[in-house]
């Protein structure tokens, strides 16, 4: 078996390398990517010495396209690849957003959020050492899982 | 503009000039009689709650104010359908202040991001209540001269009493504390506090059963009510409702100057017997619910006497 796997270079766009194995359509959903008109590809379980396994995505945009705050969200260690001309031009650090809004929904049936019109559903990070989220208006800790 | 959404809102400082002007109050009430005169509150209480309503309504009359508002959801336009964002709108228009109870946790907050004039959250769900909280520092400050070096015992349904969650939020903020947590297996206090305030801020605390075996070595003993509606079956409810019943027996091992405290409702967890026991402080809590609330409302509309 082949221990490359080659998906076309991108012109313009991202590659996000050292997605934790499996989490990739994840990210497919909390980027909206099946909503917006780009190219994607998506590598499953590829090799890695650092992880074992690990996904890859490449997204072919411009890259003005997509916010990528949330991937800090998400999984901080993600490597973020800024592609330009086919070359790889920034190396983005992800830090965990300070706020995230409207990217998760919050599960208290008590909250508020459940009954408020159009009110944004916005989670605030309370502590960054255990990166836990919590309701800005119920409190309610944020279960990834 | 200031709101109160939750008892922490106030710096360890700001209580204390807070408390201090309560304490004033308590002492010179004529001083504040006609210091809100002209303004209005509105207590809009999406569910009942005839204490800390009427606490709030007693606050505004004893300081010349005028008070207005509905008592339950049913009676307000929530029963049309109206948000919270759209009712504080136009409670803007009528009121100087606000007390909001709302079933929904989050629900005064909500409110403060439209709202004109100053939010002060009267409950929201299990969530925060903070006026209790403050009406509880209020009664153990006056009645025992300070905050801190104090062994304090919580006792009863630790793990979904939200006054109890709150208070500890609040007094770990004071040099020398320490807590008893006395409750059967079930109702002990969540991981969380445990984890996350006691043991990151290095406060001591014992968690046992027996009242009895811990009662000489309190400050100041909060109880609380088991609640029906936190149970799925009955048979809980019952086998725990009578866990822990003060009476005077229980009392008589207790130091003489330990106070007793109680959110109120009582149900039976408290026998009626320790009403007339000097240590037993629960009704004087709720005239302190009142000394506390006016000094809020003249915080909160920057009315100086």
């Amino acid at each position: 078996m082949a221990s490359i796997l080659n998906v076309g270079r991108i012109a313009e766009g991202f590659v996000l390398d050292h997605i934790q194995a499996g989490k990739s359509m994840e990210i497919y959903k909390y980027l909206n990517l099946d909503k917006l008109d780009c190219t994607v590809a998506i590598i499953k379980n590829a090799r890695s010495a650092k992880m074992g396994k690990k996904d890859i995505m490449k997204i072919e945009c411009p890259i003005d396209y997509i916010d990528l705050e949330v991937l800090g969200f998400i999984d901080h260690n993600i490597t973020v690849n800024i592609v330009k001309d086919e070359e790889i031009v920034e190396k983005m650090a992800l830090t965990l957003p300070k706020e995230i809004r409207n990217i998760v929904r919050c599960r208290n049936p008590r909250c508020i959020t459940s009954i408020e019109q159009e009110l944004d559903h916005v989670f605030l990070l309370t502590n960054e050492e255990k990166e836990i989220y919590r309701c800005k208006y119920c409190e309610e800790k944020y279960k990834k899982k | 503009m200031r709101h109160l959404m939750s008892p922490l809102d106030f710096s360890v400082e700001e209580l204390g000039k807070l408390l201090d002007l309560a304490s004033d109050i308590e002492k010179n009430p004529v001083k504040y009689a006609h210091a809100c005169d002209g303004k209005v509150l509105a207590t809009l209480f999406y569910e009942p709650s005839t204490r800390t309503r009427l606490s709030f309504e007693s606050a505004m009359i004893h300081l010349g104010g005028q008070v207005l508002g509905f008592s339950s959801a049913a009676s307000s336009s929530a029963a049309k359908g109206e948000s919270v964002s759209d009712t504080i709108r136009m409670i803007s228009c009528y009121a100087d202040i606000c007390a909001m109870r709302h079933p929904k946790e989050g629900a005064p907050m909500v409110a403060t991001a439209v709202s004109s004039i100053p939010v002060i959250n009267a409950g929201d769900g299990g969530h925060q209540h903070p006026t209790q909280t403050l009406t509880d520092l209020m009664t153990i400050r006056s009645l025992k001269g300070r905050l801190d070096h104090l062994t304090i015992g919580l006792c009863g349904d630790l793990k979904f009493g939200r006054t109890v969650h709150s208070l500890i939020n609040a007094l770990v903020r004071y040099e020398d504390i320490s807590f008893v947590f006395i409750s059967p297996e079930e109702l002990r206090i969540p991981g969380y506090i445990r984890e996350d305030v006691l043991d990151e801020k290095g406060v001591p605390y014992q968690e046992v059963e027996r009242l009895e075996d811990v009662i000489g070595g309190l400050d100041l003993l909060y109880m609380t009510r088991v609640q029906r509606e936190r149970f799925f079956n009955e048979e809980d409810y019952v086998r725990l409702k009578d866990f822990y019943i003060l009476d005077k027996a229980k009392m008589a091992l207790a130091g003489p100057d330990m106070l007793v405290l109680h959110p109120l409702p009582r149900v039976n967890e408290i026998s009626v017997e320790v009403d007339s026991d000097p240590r037993a402080a629960y009704f004087k809590q709720v005239q302190y619910g009142v000394y506390v609330r006016m000094a809020l409302i003249l915080t909160l509309l920057e009315v100086n006497v």
